[in-house]
């Protein structure tokens, strides 16, 4: 057994690879150098078959496939064309504005499928391929959800970051769009809903509004498809019944914005968050890196600090930067603004950088092999 | 035969050393050598022009003979010595921070 983590920078992609171990750990890479890689993920169905959304502002999106586990790649389709005419979403002044494609945030391979992936994009969108990535179609039923006028880009953008998918019930998704919300389908894409009820934010200006919050990520453990945890904006929050209602689960943390959030690959109660001081100063409290355990399904938080920087730390991880492996000791990852990338290999007590000096980190995604 | 020069990241993509020549059909105007350079080379659609609106994209430019063809139309003739190959058009990524 092993594990490959697949790393997105801002300046190319990075291969990260060790045995059951996770003690000695090789370096590919950079793949893609000077692009930014937003996201890389591995298809459950074949995890040699890997696909990387590669961007650029001078020169925009371009996609990548591999089929040997990330030796080498191929381009495949770039062209995402949204569905009819796009209509507007509001824009930073509050005025309508054109959808505009710009990038692939997330890529979200089919269970079963390795030629079928879900890409979740921005302007927010959700596009789909069945022939391996050489043609994306827009699944134009969640742009078409009645609330997409009044949908209005957060900081980084109107993106399409989080796509997680039932195992149990692919038919049954759910995304996360920054800032409107989170949304799922229980028909494969042709149709959504807003489930948002229970989510409260202040910066709106109704504050429990159908649609309007800024969800920075989703996780969910596979043996408990209907219960999600969220990162949000500011809160930690849990639903029991998918998403038809949260509730509120940050307790103890020291502060309760941050950006990723993930669920041990063995424990669906044990679930992993990095607080960030707020949302004017994104990073760590006290120059302390700290990731919060809860092992209780949120409320009751304990600080992991054994082996992260604990002074002088002021890098940020962002939401796609977090991940767990399924070995038997399960693997926790992150990794963040600074470069590096940080493993624990026994669910969170002890922890190490596999990397220190990467360009800044926007995902991270394990695979175990 | 049309010499492009294309900037780096472009290269790497189209897997091409140096730059490229390339047959144009008819009237050599900047639409016509972009139509052919993504003929040959079809990752690099989109990657310089929008795929359907065939919009430059903002930040990249068209030089030749030391002038600036990125803001005229896309079927403004090229110069004669880019026709004749003396020399290149160049497609260049515009100098920015990052």
């Amino acid at each position: 057994m092993g594990v490959r983590v697949l790393v997105g920078t801002r300046k190319g992609a990075f291969i990260l690879t060790s045995d059951e171990r996770r003690e000695d750990w090789s370096v590919s890479g950079p793949h893609f150098a000077g692009w930014e890689i937003y996201h890389l993920k591995g298809s459950p169905a074949d995890p040699n078959r890997i696909y990387a959304s590669q961007s650029s502002g001078w020169f925009g999106q371009v996609m990548q496939r591999s089929n040997d586990g990330g030796t080498t790649w191929e381009p495949i389709g770039n062209k995402f064309s949204y569905d009819g005419v796009p209509g507007t979403h509001q824009w930073y002044d509050g005025t309508p504005h054109p959808w505009e494609f710009k990038r692939v945030w997330h890529l979200e391979p089919s269970p079963g499928d390795p030629d079928t992936v879900f890409a979740g994009v921005e302007d927010a969108a959700m596009f789909k391929t069945t022939d391996g990535g050489q043609n994306w179609q827009e699944l134009p039923g969640l742009r078409g959800h009645g609330s997409g006028p009044r949908w209005q880009p957060g900081a980084g953008g109107l993106c399409l970051h989080t796509i997680v998918i039932d195992p149990a019930n692919p038919r049954r998704m759910y995304i996360a769009i920054s800032a409107a919300g989170a949304f799922r389908t229980d028909d494969g894409g042709e149709t959504w809903r807003a489930i948002n009820r229970g989510l409260r934010s202040e910066g709106i200006p109704d504050p429990d509004a159908e649609v309007g919050h800024c969800v920075h990520r989703i996780a969910m453990h596979p043996s408990r498809p209907s219960v999600l945890f969220m990162q949000k904006h500011w809160d930690v929050m849990r639903t029991d019944d998918a998403g038809e209602s949260w509730r509120e689960v940050s307790g103890n943390l020291p502060t309760d914005f941050g950006f990723a959030i993930d669920v041990h690959a063995h424990e669906p109660e044990t679930i992993y968050v990095v607080p960030i001081k707020s949302d004017s100063e994104h990073f760590p409290l006290e120059g302390k890196l700290r990731v919060f355990r809860s092992r209780t399904g949120g409320e009751d938080w304990e600080a992991l600090t054994n082996g992260l920087p604990q002074r002088d730390c002021y890098v940020n991880v962002l939401r796609n930067a977090m991940a767990v492996d399924r070995l038997e000791s399960c693997g926790v990852y992150f990794g963040t603004t600074g470069g590096q990338v940080y493993v624990s290999p026994d669910g969170g007590n002890q922890w190490r950088a596999i990397v220190h000096d990467l360009p800044p980190v926007l995902s991270v995604e394990a695979q175990s092999l | 035969v049309i010499r492009v020069v294309l900037p780096a990241h472009l290269r790497t993509l189209a897997r091409v050393n140096d730059e490229v020549s390339l047959q144009v059909e008819g009237r050599a105007t900047l639409a016509a050598v972009l139509d052919a350079l993504e003929a040959r080379y079809p990752v690099l659609c989109g990657t310089i022009r929008d795929h359907d609106t065939h919009k430059r994209r903002a930040f990249v430019r068209f030089f030749a003979c030391e002038e600036d063809f990125s803001h005229d139309p896309p079927d403004t003739p090229l110069p004669e010595a880019v026709v004749t190959g003396a020399e290149p058009l160049l497609v260049v990524g515009a100098m920015a921070g990052g």
